[in-house]
């Protein structure tokens, strides 16, 4: 490589703008607006669909939404094995039952997998994208589904054109119909997981679907339909953030497709050379469109890094092909850094400080996550303090401060809660009752704390709430709570 | 601005700012014009069904009659019906079950409480403060110091008959002198400091067990033999603070002043002009369907730290 096209390959040139490559010398709207975001704006993309290494790796990783539809025919201990029921408020995730109490949980779920993006991310750039998000997947299976019904491409756009007659809306008619089943079973499946899934085939086959049930089937089935079928890669370029901030959140060590531009340009096809002529000094692309052509978001690879790719990896797999018919080596497209091209050698995965840093954040989540499973308490106590009257005397001389303790069940036993108080050597607690608590239940026990008004020299007394479940004597719950008295 | 124009064919109003920004003159999407018609159809048919249009001193009042209000109250109507049908068991028992009995029953002493709450804000936090945490010269009802006694049944018994002690000024005769007075009152405080028995209370000791007459309401030691209404003279709480017009003013001065005006003292049918007031009203008439409101304050009052 010349120094000069390592000059041209330096990172902030390459990954700065798409101006560098568009003319921009009119200044008309149309340039100016929407030329220079390498965007496909010529209506419905119909993108080849051709064999390869990624598009067997597409499947492959699509397969794993298959989940969602069988998850909720799962059963565990005679109930749906993963069921968020939201009515009465309990988690359940096979043998895990979560209540609203350890959602924090949920938070650091949350974190580890937004954290597991980014350090993806940070690796191979959006493999999220280009291979397992609901959008691109079921994109894919519409456009195959479009391809077995319609045809290629070709024919399709040729179609598309076409007047309306019967003979159209007989080979378009069932693949709506199938588009619309998919859409109806994804937004079924959804609502399978917040309820028993097959009392709602029941139900929805008796019309007596709920209100929420019904409506959130119809839309889910309705957007599915629409996003999938009709708005494709506008949702990528459009709706979605990610697209905009991928820029910042890869950098010059992310492997990512990319056109070996020192290689291909300047591309054109090799005219047939006359004895006695030179021949042109072109690159290996031969300027066949080919891996514009198969683009699912129709943009040009071969423009740089943009946001409309999804990084699938449909490209390599058209332009190995294509080098192999014209016996030039593969990999003129291919998954590679800015840095490689460059002449640097990329560094091992765990010295690069964004992956460090992010898997460190994902270590902590998945360690707090485990240890909130592990130490889930079978009882969740909350003390709450009476802030009027916040002390009162009694006639005795002694100061008296009331309490609400709030216990949560999370076992699916009795529990019969006894409450201790400590934090001094002249405490008296008055606990209404003994509370007997049902499963998943809460109970709210009274709770009156005496101290004698002599052997207080606060204002605020630290003390110790301390419940015990009688029928299991293992589980105590401690809470840390204040007196308060005159001083 | 400039005047002369590089792109006559784009259609622009010919306002061009910086050479190149200009505003163009393209008329809004088709289906934004048709939702901006169809938002003109649908205020006539609003103007003409709800009331829309404000007059000098009213307003049209719509085909449908339909008010805020009315629909506020429907609302509230229908939340009212849930709660009738979904307490009704709860409902019935607090109606024929003794305040005893419900205050034994942990589900029932719970409803009790927690539909009290809104009631005895609207009805009793004027005097007695946010969860009875009680009043300058309104008592707390936090603490056990009850006048009245304070079990439960006690408590419910206030309410329905309401209550008005009464004390005598100057002693139970009546004939105690400003000097005397002041000895008294000195005598009082010391029974709830406990020094009582010192010498220099001999006078105030005397009048009150003698002269004075105390003893035969307060009791022999300050505490009176039993809930009587009177004060207990025993314990640090006072049932009185400060004097009328100054609520900071000493405990022997506000002894004093009750000793000296007692507590409502009449003169005929009217009360006298300084004497302290203390009177809890009868709330069997003031509460809406006071039979089962005030069994559920009644438990709700015991529950706030000083039930017996």
């Amino acid at each position: 490589m010349s120094e000069h096209n390592k000059e041209a390959y330096r990172p902030n040139i390459h990954t700065g703008s798409m101006l560098d490559d568009v003319k921009v010398q009119s200044k008309t709207l149309d340039d100016i607006g929407v030329e220079i975001l390498p965007v496909h704006a010529g209506g419905t993309i119909h993108a080849k669909r051709i064999p390869g290494r990624f598009r067997t790796l597409k499947w492959i990783a699509a397969s794993f939404w298959l989940l969602l539809f069988f998850g909720p025919y799962l059963r565990w201990d005679g109930r749906q094995a993963v069921l968020w029921d939201i009515g009465s408020r309990q988690f359940h995730i096979f043998g895990i039952t979560v209540l609203p109490q350890d959602i924090w949980l949920l938070a650091m779920i949350l974190l580890f997998f937004a954290l597991f993006l980014a350090a993806a991310t940070a690796i191979a750039g959006r493999v999220w994208c280009g291979f397992f998000c609901f959008h691109t997947v079921w994109v894919d299976i519409f456009t195959w589904l479009e391809e077995k019904l319609e045809g290629k491409p070709a024919k399709r756009i040729k179609m598309d054109a076409a007047p309306f007659s019967m003979q159209k809306l007989k080979v378009k008619l069932p693949k709506h119909l199938i588009w619309l089943f998919i859409a109806f079973m994804t937004g079924f499946s959804f609502v399978a997981y917040f309820t028993d899934a097959f009392d709602l085939w029941l139900r929805l086959f008796y019309f007596q679907l709920g209100h929420y049930e019904f409506a959130i089937i119809a839309v889910l089935t309705l957007l599915t339909y629409l996003i999938a079928g009709f708005m494709r890669e506008q949702v990528c370029m459009g709706f979605c953030p990610y697209s905009r901030i991928q820029g910042a959140m890869t950098d010059t060590e992310t492997v990512l497709p990319t056109y070996d531009r020192d290689r291909g340009e300047p591309r054109g096809r090799q005219r047939r050379v006359k004895p006695g002529e030179e021949a042109e000094p072109l690159g290996d692309c031969i300027d066949c469109r080919m891996c514009v052509d198969v683009c699912p978001t129709g943009v040009d690879i071969r423009l740089g890094q943009q946001f409309g790719c999804i990084t699938c990896g449909l490209c390599i797999d058209a332009c190995d092909e294509i080098m192999t018919k014209v016996n030039k080596p593969k990999g003129l497209i291919r998954y590679a850094a800015l840095n490689e091209f460059a002449g640097k050698a990329l560094p091992p995965i765990w010295r690069r400080p964004r992956v460090v840093v992010y898997s460190s954040i994902m270590g902590i989540a998945a360690a707090a996550l485990l240890w909130g499973l592990m130490n889930m308490s079978a009882m969740d106590v909350t003390v709450l303090k009476a802030r009027a009257p916040l002390f009162v005397q009694m006639s005795d001389g002694s100061i008296q401060n009331r309490y609400e303790v709030k216990i949560v069940n999370k076992t699916n036993d009795i529990m019969r809660a006894e409450i201790e108080v400590f934090g001094h050597d002249k405490i008296l607690a008055l606990p209404d009752r003994v509370a007997e608590i049902v499963p998943g239940n809460v109970a709210t026990v009274g709770l009156l704390i005496r101290i004698p008004q002599e052997s207080i020299s606060e204002v605020s007394t630290p003390i110790t709430v301390r419940v015990t479940d009688l029928n299991n004597p293992d589980t105590v719950v401690k809470y840390q709570s204040v007196f308060h008295g005159p001083g | 601005m400039t005047q002369h124009n590089p792109w006559p064919e784009e259609g622009n109003t010919g306002h061009i700012w910086d050479d190149d920004i200009r505003e163009l003159d393209n008329p809004p999407p088709l289906w934004w014009m048709l939702a901006f018609y169809a938002g003109f159809i649908f205020i006539v048919f609003y103007l003409i069904y709800y009331p829309a249009i404000p007059l000098a001193n009213s307003h049209t009042k719509g085909v449908a009659g339909w008010t805020a209000i009315e629909e506020y109250k429907g609302d509230f109507q229908v939340l009212n019906d849930w709660r009738e049908r979904t307490f009704a068991a709860e409902e019935e028992q607090l109606r024929a079950l003794d305040v005893t009995e419900i205050i034994e029953d942990d589900h029932l002493r719970a409803y009790a409480i927690n539909t009290s709450r809104v009631l005895f804000t609207d009805y009793c936090m004027a005097c007695h403060g946010a969860e009875g945490s009680g009043n300058p010269n309104f008592p707390i009802l936090a603490n056990d110091d009850w006048l009245w006694g304070g079990s439960v049944t006690n408590i419910k018994n206030a309410m329905v008959n309401g209550l008005m002690g009464n004390m005598p000024a100057r002693g139970m005769m009546g004939n105690l002198s400003d000097e005397e007075v002041v000895e008294v009152a000195k005598y009082s405080i010391a029974l709830s400091e406990g020094n009582a028995d010192a010498e220099q209370f001999n006078v105030g000791r005397d009048l009150y067990n003698g002269k004075g007459m105390c003893m035969a309401c307060h009791g022999p030691a300050g505490a009176p033999l039993a809930p009587n209404g009177s004060a207990n003279l025993a314990n640090n709480i006072n049932r009185f603070q400060g004097v009328p017009d100054n609520l900071q003013a000493s405990r022997l001065e506000s002894y004093i002043y009750t000793i000296k005006y007692g507590v409502n003292v009449r003169d005929g049918a009217d009360f006298l002009e300084n004497t302290r007031r203390a009177e809890m009203p009868s709330f069997a008439e003031r509460l809406p369907d006071a039979d089962v409101n005030i069994k559920r304050l009644a438990v709700y009052v015991h529950s706030l730290g000083g039930g017996q």
